[in-house]
């Protein structure tokens, strides 16, 4: 077996009084698209963040990208990409600055994948201030820096929130081209469709606990429903009676 | 550093471009020169720019520097994704900030200063002075408003703390002071009070600025207390006073930064 | 000859090291009145000179009168007129008021353009009358209090003229006590230790055109009647009760067209009465005027007010002076029917003075914003400043 990409073990957080994760324990592999799913303020967003070192894991847990801790310094994450839901930039400065900026960051041994630029068509906004550019291409922009430094873990937050349809159907191509590569994919999503279309994993959380893990088919198998919402609607209503 | 020197460029191109400081170097820059067309001699318009000193510099760097926090949070974010250590980009952060600031500062009252110029004995000590505490206090007023935006993740509440910083320090300081010159005015308390100037960066400013500005009515009795402090090694120490000001609030907002959950 | 005038007069004796005639005794001892004494260049240690005949005595080439354990010269003739000379050194005493120069009891002594320089006591007039003090310098350089006499002193003199002369280093650069009628006109008294002017108990003076400046303590004028001071210029007195002029119980008096510029207290006034002050200027001082409950009556009209960090302060809300007719810097009124007389009255004395008054340390807030906004409500409302300290007819333009 290949050794897992990502690794969280005996993970959990609170703020303040509320727990937001309660053990957690997981494991993804290279090549593999796993969606993070739950209902709200399930603790998807933390989990994210803990991964990208946003939130820090407490000192029991163990959260390691290709082997290496989180918590012990910020070079693990020149390989991956993130993607937010929502993405803002400084608004005086023009796209080409920041994608310069971002690279000048990491130094010039980064070959850069802008093939999302031209898929996107975004050249001449990259010439203008973030702050005239409209949400959609803001969201494209977003898109390309995940994609730009050819990451080996992508952490995608409901991506195609904002996006036109044909910019989706862009990006969940070249989501699935860069899996085929060996990348470690990480998304969330509302739209269930698009979890069964993109994703191979799940991972569900309710109230900050992993409540099924595994392959998405093997949900749709366990809980004999033709779709992925109604699947995950009666394993929510089991869990919550 | 190169990191820190990175981040640092990119939010000085993103600040300088940006509208609010170039009104405010150009606000600066409007009242100086009126001040000194119809404000009197050299030394009454530098009185006069004291005022501008004491209220507006504070206010608009923790006002201006908290909001700047907030405005930058997904950017913040997005940087936090990168592989940057969180303390270059605090640094690069207080630094994107604060720079600006004192740019706008030295450049809309300093140029008009000296433009005007003055045959004053000492006018070019009094400018001096009045450039070298208006950048310290603002590198203070940013730093505290970094603290206050690193440490409260509400906007409103956080403009409000900022406001509530910029009011305690100004107005109800000053009224504590008060309260204790006059109810222990029996004891000796120049010291005491002295002290309490110390911990407070706009007093501190005020009373160096002062003493150098204005000097005769400082020069009575308890003036002359007062004076034989600063002249005697007490200026260097209100200076050294003033970046621990601005370094407390640094370091401890650094602190918080470094533990913050985003 | 230039002496031939003199030679009209009476007889000229001349006195040089060389001889005849060696020391200026001798040649007193020969004088008969109306004679003229030319001392020429050379350095005299004499033991106590005293002129008891009414001679002229004309330094020539400035001859140098060394003095010690005494006073130098003393004059006890009328009429005598000393001039050119130079005296250096007059050892201070703790018993005696030793001078230079000591005028006692004459009348119409003429001592002009004299050089003194570390004496005790500079000129000592005692008891004397209708004497002009002119041109004299007068340095002194005590290193403390008790070795420190006054530049030019009268006792109970009258009618004297201390004109045009230049003191600095003593305790008191100017100083009269029991001495009505006397002219002090463009003198400049500097540096000294204590008062550049001091007087006390004389009734009818006039000071016209001094500069007294960086003096310990200003000047100090105490107990007299009918005082004329004109165009004085009080400068740079800082410091521990430091005032350009201190008035205490001085009645009747006219204090017009003086510059009070960078004092710790421009002017002061305690138990001061009935005295008008127009014209003056005051500039860049900590308290402009001072001015007690105990003056009263006292008239402030067309003076000028600027830069001072106080303008005006009192320690009761019962102070009785007028003002009337002034222009103030910091007054923010407005004249909409064009008089030059602002439409509001200007309220001089500032809530925050009366604190110092009482709280000195807290002059540690000057100019802090909270101070300035408790001015500025007290000035909208006032409750603790007096009310009867208003000048009802502000002007608008800065008079020259």
């Amino acid at each position: 077996m290949k050794q897992a990409r990502v690794v969280v073990a005996g993970l959990s957080k609170r703020f303040g009084r509320m727990e937001v994760l309660r053990d957690v324990n997981l494991a993804i592999a290279p090549g593999r698209i796993t969606a993070i799913v739950g209902p709200n303020a399930a603790g998807k967003s933390t989990l994210i963040k803990t991964l990208l070192g946003l939130v820090r894991p407490g000192p029991s847990a163990l959260v390691a990208i290709d082997g290496v801790p989180v918590n012990g310094g910020p070079r693990y994450l020149e390989r991956v990409g993130y993607m937010p839901q929502v993405a803002r930039f400084p608004e005086q400065l023009t796209g080409g600055e920041i994608l310069r900026f971002l690279q000048e960051l990491r130094g010039d041994g980064f070959a850069r994948d802008e093939e999302l630029v031209e898929l996107f068509r975004l050249g001449a906004s990259l010439d203008r201030p973030v702050r005239t550019l409209s949400g959609g291409t803001r969201q494209k922009l977003n898109a390309v820096i995940a994609f730009l430094f050819r990451p080996t873990l992508l952490i995608l937050d409901e991506p195609t929130a904002g996006l036109d349809p044909v910019a989706a159907r862009i990006l969940k191509d070249k989501v699935r081209r860069a899996s085929s590569t060996g990348v470690a994919v990480v998304l969330t999503s509302h739209i269930m469709a698009e979890i069964e279309e993109l994703a191979e994993d799940l991972i569900f959380l309710v109230d900050g606990a992993i409540v099924f893990q595994g392959a998405v088919s093997s949900l749709l198998e366990e809980s004999d429903e033709p779709t992925l919402e109604r699947a995950i609607a009666r394993r929510l209503e089991g869990h919550v009676s | 550093m190169r990191i820190v020197r990175k981040i640092l460029a990119s939010e000085l191109r993103n600040v300088a471009r940006s509208r609010w400081m170039v009104g405010y170097a150009l606000l600066l820059l409007g009242f100086t020169s009126l001040l000194l067309r119809f404000g009197g001699t050299g030394e009454r318009a530098l009185l006069s720019l004291l005022n501008v000193v004491l209220l507006l510099l504070p206010l608009v760097s923790v006002m201006f520097g908290t909001l700047y926090v907030y405005n930058a949070r997904e950017f913040i974010e997005m940087l936090l994704a990168q592989p940057v250590r969180r303390g270059a980009l605090y640094a690069g952060l207080y630094g994107g900030v604060a720079l600006p600031l004192v740019a706008a500062y030295l450049l809309g009252v300093g140029v008009p200063l000296l433009a005007r110029g003055s045959e004053a004995p000492g006018y070019l000590a009094h400018c001096a002075m009045l450039l070298a505490v208006g950048t310290l206090l603002t590198l203070v007023y940013t730093a505290f408003a970094l603290c206050v935006a690193v440490r409260i993740d509400d906007r409103a509440r956080g403009l409000g703390a900022a406001l509530l910083v910029w009011l305690v320090t100004t107005l109800l300081y000053d009224g504590i002071i008060l309260g204790v010159a006059t109810s222990l005015g029996q004891y000796p308390i120049e010291m005491p009070l002295l002290v309490m100037v110390f911990l407070n960066p706009i007093d501190l400013a005020r009373v160096l600025l002062l003493l150098s500005l204005d000097i005769s009515a400082l020069m009575g009795y308890t003036g002359a207390v007062y004076a034989r402090f600063f002249h005697g090694g007490g200026t260097i120490l209100a200076f050294l006073m003033l970046i621990v000001c601005a370094a407390t609030p640094l370091l401890v907002g650094y602190r918080w930064f470094l533990r913050k959950d985003f | 000859m230039s002496f031939a005038f003199l030679a009209a007069l009476g007889a000229t004796l001349v006195v040089r090291p060389a001889g005849p005639i060696r020391t200026l005794t001798d040649a007193l001892a020969l004088a008969r009145p109306g004679d003229s004494i030319v001392v020429h260049a050379g350095t005299y240690r004499e033991p106590p000179i005293v002129v008891r005949t009414r001679v002229t005595i004309v330094g020539v080439g400035g001859p140098v009168f060394v003095g010690g354990e005494h006073s130098t010269l003393e004059v006890e003739a009328d009429s005598v007129v000393i001039t050119g000379l130079r005296f250096r050194q007059v050892t201070p005493s703790p018993l005696e008021d030793r001078a230079a120069i000591v005028l006692r009891g004459t009348r119409g002594c003429r001592i002009e353009a004299n050089d003194i320089r570390d004496a005790f006591f500079g000129i000592y007039a005692l008891k004397a009358s209708d004497c002009l003090i002119r041109r004299n310098r007068i340095e002194g350089s005590a290193a403390n209090d008790a070795a420190a006499g006054n530049g030019i002193q009268l006792w109970q003199a009258r009618a004297m003229s201390v004109v045009e002369n230049e003191v600095l280093g003593h305790r008191d650069g100017i100083y009269l006590e029991f001495s009505p009628s006397a002219v002090v006109r463009g003198n400049r008294s500097s540096g000294n230790r204590r008062y550049g002017l001091h007087f006390m108990r004389s009734d009818s003076c006039t000071y016209a055109g001094n500069l007294f400046a960086r003096n310990g303590a200003g000047v100090a004028v105490m107990y007299s009647r009918n005082v004329q001071m004109l165009d004085n210029r009080f400068e740079r007195n800082w410091g521990d009760a430091a005032y350009g002029l201190l008035l205490k119980e001085i009645s009747d008096g006219t204090v017009t067209g003086n510059l009070f510029a960078d004092n710790t207290v421009g002017l002061y006034l305690e138990d001061a009465n009935r005295n008008i002050l127009t014209g003056n200027t005051f500039q860049r001082n900590g308290w402009a005027v001072k001015v007690l409950a105990s003056a009263t009556d006292n008239r402030f009209e067309g003076n000028v007010f600027e830069g001072n960090s106080f303008d005006v302060s009192t320690n009761s809300r019962s102070a009785s002076s007028r003002f009337a007719g002034n222009w103030w810097d910091q007054y923010r009124g407005y004249d909409l029917d064009r008089d030059g007389v602002g439409d509001v009255p200007y309220r001089p004395v500032r809530l925050f003075s009366l604190v110092v008054e009482r709280h000195e340390p807290s002059l540690i807030l000057l100019r802090s914003p909270f101070v300035e906004l408790l001015d500025a409500a007290e000035r909208f409302m006032p409750v603790l400043t007096p009310e009867t300290l208003v000048d009802g007819r502000p002007l608008m333009r800065r008079p020259r």
